[in-house]
């Protein structure tokens, strides 16, 4: 039995979207590593800014613009705040995680050199992957892989041998996306500067269930999407320390990222709007501090300890399954399960489970090079939020039975 | 029996099923006995893209007529495919090309020809309809 130490049947009366019924079942909402749901208090914010703050930012003099720079600026700070980082000019406004990661891999086109070494971990999203081959591609560099055991944890041994004073750059996620395995980042990170690498770490995954403390951590760059954290889809973080952002050239050219413009040359605006070319997603940035505000009310330590119970009963009870097998079973995780039933493909599953109202994610969840360490086409991902309940855990647990029954 | 004839012997079949649950259990008996492809044409030339469950379909000509075999390692898949195949094979090429497929939405499995399932069912009727093109300009 779980020991609720939040209000979990107050919390889900924030979000809306848990009242609705699907196929005839109530929503049993277990796909919260691809997209987290969107508490009230964030729909208020994007309600309130299209209601009453909508104008474009950072040029007009008028008061609507003034407020709603004003608004999307604290946001900035409150995203800085939250992951104590040290100048609010390092965090980045972008699209999202694959975005944020891009401008770091185009921006280093001009700083390797043919031979120069990149380090990539073996259980990384496509986008922490095919960004870097494509800056192989552009400048000869080589991409070397950290290799993973069978438990879903980094082989970091090997990880140390790879190291070299070639090493330019490593790059590894926070949290697994498909396994939820929690790599040891400070160990990586620490490692790569004794080498003189930069480490750019993916917090998507992460960002969720753990507050990251990126000075603390010395990272060089973070990266973090608002939908993960209950905040709504098209923006994101990218945090840099301020040297190598300003080593960087700018991703893309417009207004906004600009100083100074004539035909002959421009020179470009400082920190952080050299990245930020265009006119940006006001409202989604002013809705990514709010999210942020919703969860540290409820605070990382309380969600942490609630979700770490819920990953416990659900591995426990889904283990009782003749034939399961999870797929991911590193000491540290987060509250993910990747699972298969002998003879039964992850497709076959989650399109039951869907037939009786449960979201999950099956298929290679666009970590292919994963699917293929463990040759099998893909899994069934149950991934647990804090609104989620161990009664949806036993409804999760009996509709894979009642699959099972079918498939078999 | 032409296309519109067993398409329609199909929707009357499913039209008995009281819901979800007797559909999808058929679609899985349909998919247990599927009569296999042969195995030399499970190649990678012959797998359907855009389904998250490999699909290998392969036709040929039987007289003026073509006819599909198939698989997949997915049994609802295979479902889906053995419904498609009993309706399209062992017909005239260019009354494939003809046939419309709105009976796969008259008999429940709407859901499967949405683009974000992934399972790629509009892909293999596609599949399906390019192989009869190819055949059709080969009789022509």
């Amino acid at each position: 039995m779980i020991k609720v130490g939040l209000d979990v049947a107050k919390i889900r009366e924030d979000f809306p979207i848990l009242k609705r019924k699907v196929n005839g079942h109530n929503l049993v909402y277990l796909d919260n590593a691809a997209t987290s749901q969107t508490p009230r208090q964030v729909i208020d914010v994007i309600v309130d800014y299209y209601q009453r703050l909508n104008a474009n930012i950072h040029r007009g003099v008028h008061t609507l613009s003034q407020e709603a720079t004003d608004a999307y600026e604290q946001a900035r700070i409150k995203i800085q705040k939250h992951f104590n980082i040290a100048k609010n000019h390092e965090v980045i406004l972008t699209s999202g995680t694959t975005h944020s990661i891009n401008i770091v891999a185009n921006g280093f086109t001009s700083l390797l050199q043919k031979g120069d070494e990149l380090l990539v971990s073996a259980m990384e999203h496509h986008s922490n992957i095919v960004p870097w081959q494509m800056l192989c591609e552009r400048t000869g560099a080589v991409l070397k892989v950290i290799p993973m055991n069978n438990e879903g944890d980094l082989v970091m041994g090997e990880y140390h041998k790879l190291l070299s004073h070639n090493t330019k750059l490593v790059f590894c996620n926070h949290v697994s996306n498909a396994l939820g395995t929690i790599n040891p980042i400070k160990e990586i990170i620490e490692a790569a500067h004794q080498k003189g690498a930069a480490v750019l770490i993916d917090g998507a995954q992460a960002a969720p269930h753990i507050k990251a403390d990126l000075q603390s951590l010395d990272v060089d760059f973070y990266t973090i999407s608002a939908h993960k954290v209950c905040g709504p889809t098209g923006i994101g973080m990218l945090y840099g320390k301020e040297s190598w952002l300003n080593k960087l050239p700018p991703y893309q050219g417009g207004g906004e990222m600009i100083a100074e413009v004539t035909f002959e040359k421009t020179t470009y605006a400082d920190l952080p709007h050299k990245f930020e070319a265009g006119t940006p997603n006001i409202c989604g940035g002013i809705t990514f501090g709010a999210a942020l505000d919703y969860m540290n009310a409820i605070g990382f330590e309380e969600i942490a300890a609630y979700e770490h119970e819920l990953l416990h009963y659900a591995t426990s009870e889904l283990l009782k399954i003749e034939g399961l097998k999870i797929y991911g079973t590193a000491k540290n995780k987060t509250s993910v399960i990747s699972f298969n039933i002998e003879g039964i493909h992850p497709y076959d599953m989650g399109t039951i489970l869907d037939k009786l109202g449960i979201a999950v994610r099956t298929g290679h969840h666009c970590a292919q090079p994963i699917m293929d360490f463990y040759k099998i086409p893909g899994t069934v991902r149950a991934s647990f939020c804090f609104y989620n309940t161990q009664e949806e855990v036993d409804v999760l647990v009996t509709a894979v039975k009642r699959a099972k029954n079918m498939l078999l | 029996m032409t296309i519109k004839a067993i398409q329609e012997e199909i929707v009357d079949e499913f039209s008995m099923f009281e819901d979800w649950m007797q559909r999808y259990e058929y679609m899985i008996e349909l998919g247990k006995s599927l009569p296999l492809i042969d195995e030399q044409y499970k190649t990678d030339d012959n797998i359907i893209k855009g389904c998250q469950s490999k699909v290998w379909v392969h036709a040929e000509l039987d007289d003026d007529k073509l006819v599909f075999t198939a698989d997949s390692d997915a049994v609802i898949t295979k479902g889906i495919i053995a419904i498609l195949i009993r309706a399209f094979s062992n017909q005239k090429p260019q009354d494939i090309i003809d046939a419309n497929t709105d009976f796969i939405d008259e008999i429940g499995l709407k859901e499967h020809l949405s683009p974000t399932r992934a399972n790629g069912l509009v892909s293999m009727i596609k599949q399906l309809k390019l192989y009869a093109v190819a055949y059709q300009t080969q009789l022509n």
